[in-house]
Order: structure tokens, then sequence, then C-alpha cells
């Protein structure tokens, strides 16, 4: 049997998070009554004009910056043409011949080898519409259509054929919602559709320079779906070829449910677009000046805040990857460093108790009531004995439940340490004195027992006791009596 | 009147006798007026007026009333003038004799057995037979400039980018100028102060400082350098025309201009170029007429597509259709390069032609059209005859300069324009010959006797 390598493209558009649409004034907020977010240029009304949004322009240069691509000095609006109920115009204002940018690349680390992804070209568009149907879409007898989203900004990224697995699809696809965040020009949030991707899919004998005949996957609309489809489809593929068959290049659409790819009826996408510049808009030529200020504004990028933080804080790769996957993460990170400078201390606690927490309420760091300056203070006091780990822990739940400073709630419950030997030494003769078995044990060298009566001890005083001391103490007085 | 010339789609009596109250009011307070105030100013009816039906004489857009004005009527509102209606026009002013309107023809005031021109045939007729004192039209291939020429009213297309088509119902976006018409070049001076000048609502609007084109209403075109291409004036232009355009060229030569016959070697590709840019655009910029939200919608539809299909079919007329098809073929895969590609590079030799001439000279001239107006229906079932109209208009509008109709004779009692033609942003030199003329002849105080 023929081993098959696998190819994929893909193909991500991005909302731009401007406060205004592409080419008018109205609003980009999400959400909002049906056809409330719009005006006579979003409506595509007759004798109205489109106007560029310098920001767009701005926006789409940074992202493009930060995916190491070039800026073109000279680029240019089309509009590609197709008659469809959610679009205003029946034509979109895309990009065409000229993007504004391409020739970048981006780098993924797949089983810790890097690999170079291109990134052919990234293009501004403007987004459509959409249909509400009575239904579903075979049986609605009426389709409602709403033009909130009509005009909202898009960038489109298409990758290179250089994908090799779904797994580095998705990796890519991490990678690029990880970047495209850093440059603060979307939210890139995929419920919302802020970030939506098409993969384009074949397969080749491996060996074989050609390309295989590839399919156009749709609807891919979580990083799940998206293995799943294409790790589905290279099966599929893989299967045909296998059993003599040859591949129909066309378009498939992801069946979530069924976990299948289906194709879509081929006449709905058998489009001539008859792209063509569009005459309202004039050629835009970029300053390379404007550039540069661009260039310069854009914050540290994940791959060199990772390399930095491996290098300057010496934490694993682990750590510093986890910590640079989102910007307000690696902030976060920072800010506790420089007023606890304990790097691996404060990673440990961002991957531990604050990931897990987030993850179990389903909390967004940007909304965690924890501020950095707060964890930090938190490891200072155990640094300073007067809470110890254990108590930390409790100490830092309550803190992410109500945002209160982590010694107002030490203070509060009364939750000192109990340092003092002599306080803790009574209590440690009144647990001997009640479990004189245990104690036997010990002393006949079960090392277990020592574990129960620590726990005794910290019992009877709350968690308060220094555990340290505890421990030592214990030991003290049970080898003491047994001389 | 209007019953026998029909050159309004809508009256807007109410509206107009509110707009002059306004006027009265400050001129009992004293208040300073300007020129226009008060000037009854026609509107064509593919220009949107908020609040007023806009229907670019098209079933498709029977019923529809915008929630906006173009920039140009807000700036005739702020200076004063007043909205007698909406004229007739070419649906989406496509077309020489306004027959093409979905709803009726417009007469010529000169001959009502003939047409006004098109496509802003109701502007011009309005103009001349009284009805306004000036107008708005819009010009893509000469449709100001034809029928100013066959109503004995000067039009005017102003360069590309000089006044704002924020609101002009587009046709061919490239070519598309809004521009006035009126009985003289004074009028037309003001309306060109008050319609010209950079708006933000439109990217294709041009940073320019526009100047008071009253100070060019000179009486002295002496030293002026007038070129008169030869394409423009050869076998094809009816005699009569050429005659009366040759006597106006030697009467401004005897006011002291120097003038030579020259050439524009690439007017032969004019039309086709024309009529393949034009439709190609109108293609586009007409797909969004499709009876989702707004205008016509046709009844009895299975799915979106069908409503689509038959909402366009039932909703255009046919010489819309006619260039919808022409245009969609032409940006077709395949055909690409062929046709739209072609015509684009042909475009610009046109705008060289031009631009060499006018290394030489001040001012180009020629005929508006190869003949006066025509009779209604006598070209309606030839298109091609139809489009040779236009022959010596739509350079200009390939090119983006500055072109106008002036009133220089008749030829058996139908008015004859002479078309002047000028640089880049150079209105001044067409306005200074036109005045200079008008000051030394009588054909704009020609009145039609209806
Ligand atoms: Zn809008």
């Amino acid at each position: 049997m023929t081993n098959y390598e696998t190819v994929i493209g893909l193909e991500v558009h991005v909302e731009l998070k401007t406060r205004s649409k592409i080419f008018c004034d109205s609003t980009t907020e999400f959400g909002g009554e049906p056809n409330t977010h719009v005006c006579p240029v979003c409506l595509g009304l007759p004798g109205v004009l489109p106007v560029v949004n310098k920001t767009v322009v701005e926006y789409a240069i940074r992202a493009a910056l930060a995916l190491n691509c070039q800026i073109a000095g000279f680029s240019k609006f089309d509009r590609k043409n197709y008659y469809y109920p959610d679009m205003p115009k029946n034509y979109q204002i895309s990009q065409y011949d000229l993007p504004i940018a391409g020739h970048g690349y981006l780098d993924i680390d797949v089983n810790n080898e890097v690999r170079r992804i291109g990134i052919t070209r990234l293009h501004m568009e403007e987004d459509t519409g959409k249909l509400v149907h009575q239904g579903t879409i075979t049986t609605t007898p009426y389709s409602l259509v709403d033009y909130n989203r009509a005009g909202v900004p898009l960038v489109e990224i298409v990758s290179g054929p250089d994908l090799r697995s779904p797994e580095e699809a998705r990796v890519y696809m991490e990678k690029l919602k990880t970047i495209i965040q850093y440059t603060g020009v979307s939210d890139c949030k995929m419920e919302e559709g802020s970030l939506r991707c098409d993969a384009n899919i074949s397969i080749r004998p491996v060996g074989n320079e050609q390309f295989g005949t590839k399919t156009e996957i749709k609807n891919l609309n979580s990083f799940k779906a998206l293995y799943r489809a294409l790790s589905y489809e290279v099966e599929r593929q893989t299967g045909v070829l296998n059993k003599g068959g040859r591949i129909v290049q066309e378009t498939r659409t992801w069946d979530e449910r069924e976990g299948v790819t289906l194709p879509l009826r081929s006449k709905e996408y058998a489009h001539d677009y008859r792209y063509f510049p569009d005459p309202d808009l004039v050629p835009m030529i970029i300053d390379p000046e404007w550039v540069e200020d661009i260039r310069r504004s854009l914050p540290e990028l994940p791959d060199a805040r990772r390399e930095r933080y491996m290098q300057e804080y010496g934490l694993p790769g682990y750590d510093a990857g986890i910590l640079t996957s989102t910007k307000e993460l690696a902030d976060f990170f920072e800010s506790c460093v420089s007023a606890y400078p304990n790097p691996k201390a404060v990673s440990n606690w961002m991957m531990g108790d604050l990931s897990r927490l987030l993850n179990a309420g389903g909390v967004e760091l940007t909304a965690c009531k924890i501020k950095p300056a707060q964890l930090a203070s938190l490891l200072q006091l155990m640094d300073e004995g007067i809470i110890s780990g254990r108590i930390a822990k409790t100490v830092f739940e309550e803190m992410f439940a109500s945002g209160k400073d982590p010694g107002d709630i030490v203070k509060e419950k009364g939750l000192v340490q109990i340092s003092d030997k002599s306080a803790i030494m009574a209590v440690v003769e009144d647990v001997l004195a009640k479990n004189p078995k245990s104690a036997a044990d010990f002393r006949a060298g079960k090392e277990r027992a020592l574990g129960f009566l620590v726990g005794q001890v910290m019992k009877t005083t709350r968690g308060k006791a220094n555990p340290e001391l505890v421990d030592k103490l214990l030991k003290e007085k049970l080898l003491q009596e047994k001389l | 009147m209007e019953d026998r010339i029909a050159a309004y789609i809508t009256r807007t009596r109410e509206k107009a006798l509110e707009q002059a109250r306004a006027v009265d009011r400050q001129i009992r307070n004293g208040e300073k007026i300007s020129p226009l105030a008060g000037i009854p100013v026609a509107v064509k009816d593919n220009i949107c007026t908020d609040g007023i039906l806009t229907t670019a004489a098209s079933r498709m857009l029977a019923g529809f009333v915008p929630p906006y004005s173009a920039t140009v009527v807000k700036r005739l509102e702020a200076a004063g003038a007043t909205l007698p209606g909406k004229t007739n026009l070419d649906e989406f002013a496509m077309g020489s004799s306004t027959e093409n309107s979905a709803f009726f023809t417009t007469r010529n005031p000169w001959d009502t057995g003939r047409v006004p021109g098109g496509s802003s045939g109701g502007s011009a007729a309005a103009v001349a037979c009284g009805e306004a004192v000036c107008a708005l039209g819009s010009d893509t291939g000469g449709s100001i400039r034809l029928p100013a020429s066959f109503c004995g009213v000067i039009g005017f297309k102003p360069t590309y980018g000089a006044v704002s088509r924020y609101g002009l119902i587009a046709f061919a976006s490239s070519l598309d100028q809004i521009g006035p018409f009126s009985r003289d070049v004074t009028d037309c001076a003001l309306l060109l102060n008050a319609i010209c000048g950079h708006d933000p609502l439109d990217s294709t609007s041009a940073r320019f400082d526009v100047p008071d084109f009253t100070r060019f209403l000179v009486n002295d075109i002496r030293g002026m350098k007038i070129g008169v291409p030869e394409e423009y004036m050869a076998e094809g232009i009816n005699s009569g025309v050429r005659e009366v355009v040759v006597k106006a060229i030697a009467l401004l030569e005897s006011l002291g201009a120097s003038v030579e016959y020259t050439n524009l070697p690439h007017t032969e590709y004019a039309l086709s170029t024309y009529y393949l840019i034009a439709p190609a655009e109108a293609s586009s910029n007409l797909a969004r007429y499709d009876g989702v939200r707004y205008g016509f919608r046709a009844a009895k539809t299975s799915d979106v597509m069908d409503m689509f299909m038959k909402t366009r079919s039932q909703g255009f007329g046919a010489e819309v259709k006619r260039r919808i098809m022409l245009g969609t073929y032409a940006l077709s895969a395949g055909y690409y390069d062929a046709y739209y590609l072609k015509a684009l590079k042909v475009r610009t030799l046109i705008k060289e032609d031009f631009d060499r001439a006018f290394e030489k000279y001040d001012l180009l001239v020629s005929p508006v059209s190869p003949t006066t107006a025509f009779r209604c229906g006598e070209k309606t079932g030839d298109p091609l005859e139809m489009y040779l109209s236009d022959i010596c208009t739509i350079s200009l509008n390939l090119a983006g300069i500055p072109g106008m109709s002036i009133p220089c004779g008749f030829v058996e009692g139908m008015p004859v324009g002479l078309q002047l033609m000028g640089k880049h942003f150079d209105e001044g030199t067409l306005l200074r010959a036109a005045y200079t003329f008008e000051q030394n002849s009588d054909y704009h105080r020609a009145f039609p006797v209806l």
C-alpha cells in the first residue's frame, strides 16, 4: 500500500477590532438588535460611496508585520462580484492582485522541531451580513437578513501549502491566533466568528513533488473541528486513492455532529467572481515611514518573549511557552515577577493554582479578580513565614473569589501561622497523650505514623501551625521519650 | 407647458415654496444672501434627495425615497437654491434620448416631435423651456453635453473629481460626473462655485483649490490657442452641423484666438473602449438592485435566486439589461484580459492624446454631436446608431477632462452645440471662451416657441 503525505494550506479570516467599519462610521460592536449597526453606506443604498477607514489599513499592516510579511508600496481594492442576499451590494470589496502584504512566514513547534510556514498573502476585505433562517436552511419558508456585520473589517491570511498534518494545522492556527492577539488588532474569538478558517487539503505519495487534487473544507469553527475535519479528510482521501479512485476537486463542509466532511453542491461555489479594481476607491500608496512607525509600535512577539523568559528568567521551555501563549498571561507574569523576583515560583503558581481556578470557573485572565501585585504579596507572606504553603492555597482561593488583598484575608480570618515553639509543643504533647498507639508505632519504626500525628497537630491548630516546626517538635518529642 | 415637455418625474412645488419663503425672510431681515438664493435649480432624478422620491427613471427604484441627500444637493440647499423637482432621464442614465426612461419620454422644447437628448434630457428641456432657471445633470459619456446641445442651453461636465459623486446613483463610477445646465455662462459659473470642491464622502473627489469661477467671465480670448481635432469633424458629422461649427470657430478666431487643426489619433477606439468600461462598471454597480432591501421586488417567486432573477428581469428595461450583460461578459474569466484590460490600456492612450494636444493648445473645440435632435423613435430600434450620438463626447469622460456645450447656431430650426474641451481642472479656460463667445453672439438669447 502507498504511503501518502498530507499537504494542507489554511485561509484564515480575522476580524479587526477597529471601532468603526471598514468603509463607513457604523460601529463594529458584536451583537446588537438586527440591522441597528448600519448606515446607508454599509447597506449599499443607491448612490452612496465607500471611504477607507485608515485604522483598518494600519491594523492590517500591523498584523502583516507580526507575520514577517513584506508590505506593498502600492495596493488597491477590488470588487468580488457574486449574488448572495447577505451582501448588500452583491459584490464584496476585497483585494485581488495587489494585496496589502505577502511573502511572510510563521514558525511553529511540532514534536520539538521548528517548521517555517509561509504566509503567501494578507489582504483586507469587508465582512458580509448574516442570514437568519426560520428553521433549517432547506425547509425555511423565508429568511431574514441582519446586516450588522456587513462592512466589518477583515484580513484574510493565506498560508502556503506547507502544513503536513492536521496537528501542524492546529498548531499553526493556535500560533497565528497568539500572534494576532499580541498585536492587539483582533480578539480572535472563534466563538464570535472573529477568527475563521477554511482549509485546502490534498495528499500525495511520499516523495512526489506534484500536489494531489485538493478539496476545500469550510465551517471549521474551532481548533478541534479543524483537527478532526482534516484528520477525517486525510483518511477519506487515502481510502479513495487506495481503492483506485480519484479525488474530486470540490468544496466540502464539516459536519460536527456526524464527524464527517460532506460535499457542498458544486453549483453553489462554481463562481466566476469577475474581479476588477473598485472605481469608487483610489489606489493606496503606502508610506514606508508609516510602516516603520507601525513596526516600532509592535509589542515583543511570542517567540522573542519565550526566548527571553528562558534566558533572562531561567524558565524551562515548557513554562516559557505557556506563559507567553497569550499577551495577557505574559504581562501578568512579568508584572508579578517585578514585585516578587522569583520567576519559577510565580510560574508555578500561575500554571498551577491560577490556571486551575480560571479553567474551573470558565474565567478569562482579563476578568480575573487577582491582580499580579496581590499574587506577589501572597508569595511574600509565605517567604516571611507568616502563612504556610497550605494556608496560602486557601488564601489564594479566597483572593480569586473576592479580589481581596492576601494580607487582609490572613488578618480577618486569623490565619497567621503559629511559629511559637512553646505553643506548638503544648499541642504536640497533647496529641501524643491522646494517641499513644501511633506514638508507639512510630517508635517501633513505622515512619508513616508520623504523618498521622502531624495531621492531628495541624487539625487542632486549624492548619495554622508552622508545618516544619510541627514536624521538628514531634520528632524531637518522640525520640526524646524513646530514650 | 409641462404637459407638452414632460421634463419632471417628480415636482416638488411645496418644497420649492418653503425654500423660497426662507429666502424671503432672509431678505426681509436684511441678511446677506448668496447669488443662487431663491433660484430654482432642477435636479436629475438619479441624484438622491432626502425624503424625496429618487427613481433613476427605473421601475426598479419606483417608490425609493432615500434617507440622505447627495452632497451636491446639500451644497445647493446651503446656497439657498430652491428645488422645483426631479427631472426625467434615460433609465440609470443609460441612453442618449431620454426614451429609455421607464416612465415616459421627455420632448424637445424646440420641436416636441424630437428627443431632448440624453441621458439628462429632463434637466436640459426644463432649462430650455424655462421650467427651471438652472439644473443639475450627470455625464458619463455625454449625458450633460448632448441634451444641452439638442435643447440649445449650456451644459458643463467638470473634470472628473471636481464635483462629489456622493448620492449620485452610479452608472459607471470612473466616468460619472455631475454638472450644471443653465441659459448663460454666468449662471453656469455660479453653479460651479456652489457644487465644486472636495468631499470627504467621495474618495475619488479631488483636493484642489476651487477658484471663484466668476472671475473667468472675461470677454477676451486674445492669444488663446485653440485646436480643432480633425477626427471630430470627419465624415459622419452632419454637413449642416459642421457648417455651423466651422462658423463658430471662425468667430472665435475673429475674436483673437489662434485656431489650428490637430489630431487625437486614438479617437476611433473611444466608442468601443467606452462600451467595455462603462457596462463593466455598471454590471457591478447595478448588482445591488435585487429586491432584498428596497425598490421593486417581483411577486410570486420560489426561492431567493428566483427572486433575484425575476426582480431583475422585470425591474430593468432593455437597454439596462443589454449593458449589464455586455459588462458581465467583458469581466468574465477568459475575456477580462482581451476586453476589460485592453480597454483600460486604450483609455490611457486616449488620455495621452489629450495630454499631447494640451501641450500645444489651451482649448480644443468640436461639435457636441454629429446631428441635431433626432425624431422620437428614430433610433430606438438600433442601439449602435444611438451610441454614435456620443461619438464626440465620450473621449472626455475616458480622459477625465472638462467639457462644455454652448449654443452656437441652428440647423433647420434645431439648436447646435459647440463643444469646448480643456485640461484637467482648467474649467476657467472653458468659461472664458464660452463667455467671450456668448458676449459676441446671440444664440443663447433664442427661446423655443411652444
Ligand atoms: Zn455603515
